[in-house]
């Protein structure tokens, strides 16, 4: 059997080893605000996260999901408006961004929708749950993704759809997920995590 | 069982609202703790006999003694991080109990002299860090956050940053990796200041030890194991779910009488006592008290307190390999036996899974698993050593068997 690896030019498998966050700027220095534009309800957001902190630097996560909140992901020129409200290089801030698997450095779909296939959800047909999602949604509306134990094993099999824990999700309810979403409307309320009381019986007075 | 001190009426409406709590006694511990000398309050938490209920077991009490007693700023950072497959024990308690994880922060934060607090909370639980935001934003125009600056700090998805130092690297705006230890964090912390790490589930027991004094909270439980746990059963049972347990109880009695065992018709095959970082125990130990010291004896260990149940309808290699992938996607990659050694474990099982496995394989993926124990700077690498191996020691026919069968597919 032969596995396909994927070997780009100096061998390296990492996609995105040569990229730096905008080829024309040197990642390595602090962008000058007078040539930065920063939006300045974005400025704001950064700004309070920073005053949070004895350290500033440790808004860097809360900068960067605030960046992806306004553009969709981690974009270069928004990872160097970060920086240039941090006073941190953008090279340092996509080091960052790169470690944590929330933060996506490619453009991708408007809804998000992370089903977790980690062991207690595939022993309950996570894989195959999975599946039928990528069957069902487009990668240009939705970013479908396998994602690692997401905490919520009790209603195995689950998805978060744009951070919305619902569960237990059959496969028959998936294109109702998907046409929800469409709508704009709830996903399946009442398999919201949320609501759901607790399974100990000794808890219930 | 005694009543349930966690979970006690724990579906009252609106029981994550400041009005409700207080009504049901909440935050009258705060002042009770504030009136005590720090050494009182650490004393009464050691002879409690409460342990960390993240996974590493140590004695909170002590935790906090080992920081210095000096003026300079000190912190501390709740872990909720909450990752280990499995577990969901957190989640449950933060969405349903918010004023009480903060009081339990308060009462800590005296006993450890610290005077800034974080709860870094994992950015996939969206839901219950805006709960928790909420509850913040009441208590402290309630007056009671006046001394002591509480932030909920998302993460971003990484399994590496429910380890304490990469937490706090996390914490600091880095990348995730761990430290070395020592110093330890109650030396050298968040910033570099002494920082007390605590699990939520151990922080929101801290009001409680409060209320009934370390030394009836004390007689709670087991020997060396005190007090009540939350215990998340998930897999294959009939009734996953959070239950609070007293500690030492029969496992069997957890997860046949509690959960309701393994589907019809079907047979444990093994199970994870202390969620996917455990090492598995078969259908025959059972009987194994569910406490610390005995768990440990029996050669695995309650961890977060997850119990993973997998039937025998499944195969004792896929969930290897589940496990395998999911500890080589998450290794921060810092330590060689840690990023390679994961990284091997999973093609020696995918080559296993295709059929091109020879015996040779497991005694390979064994000593794979030996020479990554104790030889990183965190434990994520042990994680997947410690169960793979057990597996391997307990299910050798099993995989062997399988081999088999899949080298015949495959030709």
């Amino acid at each position: 059997m032969s596995i396909e690896v994927r070997r780009y030019e100096h061998g390296s498998r990492v996609p995105g080893w040569d990229e730096a966050a905008d080829l024309s700027k040197d990642p390595a220095q602090v962008p000058d605000p007078a040539t930065t534009p920063v939006p300045e309800d974005l400025r704001a957001e950064i700004e309070a996260h920073m005053a949070n902190y004895p350290d500033h630097r440790s808004a860097a996560i809360p900068a960067l999901a605030a960046v992806q909140r306004r553009y969709g992901w981690c974009t270069p020129e928004g990872i160097e408006q970060a920086a240039c409200v941090m006073r941190l290089t953008p090279a340092y801030l996509v080091a960052v961004a790169t470690f944590y698997d929330m933060l996506e450095t490619r453009p991708v779909a408007r809804h998000t929708i992370y089903v977790c296939t980690n062991i207690s959800c595939s022993l309950r047909g996570a894989d195959e749950l999975l599946a039928a999602f990528k069957d069902a949604g487009d990668e240009q509306e939705f970013n479908i993704r396998g994602f690692e134990c997401l905490g919520a094993c009790d209603i195995a099999p689950m998805a978060s759809v744009n951070g919305v824990y619902v569960g237990p999700v059959t496969r028959d309810e998936v294109p109702e997920v998907i046409a929800a979403l469409r709508q704009g409307r709830e996903v399946l309320p009442d398999k919201h995590l949320v609501k759901r009381p607790v399974a100990d019986p000794n808890a219930q007075t | 069982m005694t009543d349930p001190i966690l979970f006690k009426d724990i579906d009252e409406p609106g029981l994550r609202t400041l009005e409700v709590y207080r009504r049901r006694g909440g935050y009258d511990m705060v002042s009770k703790a504030l009136a005590m000398t720090r050494d009182e309050l650490v004393h009464d938490l050691e002879i409690s006999g409460l342990r960390g209920r993240g996974g590493a077991g140590f004695s909170m009490g002590k935790k906090a003694s080992f920081l210095p007693k000096t003026t300079m700023d000190k912190y501390l950072v709740c872990n909720a991080d909450e990752s280990e497959p499995g577990t969901f024990k957190d989640r449950e308690l933060m969405t349903k109990l918010p004023h009480m994880l903060i009081e339990g922060i308060i009462i800590a934060a005296h006993a450890a002299g610290a005077n800034r607090a974080f709860i870094y909370i994992r950015g996939e639980y969206q839901e219950v860090a805006d709960i928790l935001d909420a509850a913040l934003v009441e208590a402290r125009d309630a007056g009671y956050l006046d001394n002591l600056p509480l932030v909920v700090h998302r993460g971003a998805g990484a399994y590496i940053c429910g380890e304490e130092t990469g937490l706090l690297d996390s914490l600091e705006g880095k990348r995730g990796n761990p430290r070395l230890k020592p110093p330890f964090p109650a030396n050298q912390g968040l910033y570099q200041g002494p920082t007390l790490i605590n699990n939520v589930e151990t922080l929101m027991t801290v009001p409680h030890i409060v209320r009934m004094g370390g030394e009836s909270y004390a007689k709670i439980g087991a020997a060396n194991s005190t007090g009540t746990k939350v215990v998340s059963v998930s897999g294959n049972v009939q009734r996953p779910g959070n239950y609070e347990i007293e500690l030492g109880i029969a496992s069997r009695e957890l997860i046949y009488g509690l959960a309701g065992g393994p589907p019809e018709g079907r047979e444990i095959l093994f199970w994870f006592p202390g969620g996917s970082s455990s090492p598995v125990l078969t259908k025959d130990e059972l009987d194994v008290p569910y406490d610390f010291d005995s768990m440990a004896k029996a050669g695995s260990m309650i961890g977060s307190g997850a119990i993973i149940i997998v039937d025998d309808s499944n195969s004792v290699v896929d969930v290897a390999l589940k496990l395998a992938s999911f500890y080589r996607h998450e290794s921060c990659g810092k330590c060689t036996p840690c990023r390679e050694g994961t990284n091997w474990t999973v093609k020696v099982l995918e080559r296993i899974q295709s059929g091109l496995g020879t015996p040779m394989d497991l005694d390979i993926m064994a000593s794979v698993q030996d020479r990554i124990i104790g030889n990183c700077l965190c434990v994520l690498g042990d994680s997947m050593a410690m169960p793979i191996g057990s597996m391997i020691e307990k299910f050798r026919p099993q995989f062997e068997e399988y081999m088999e069968s899949r080298r015949e597919v495959a030709a």
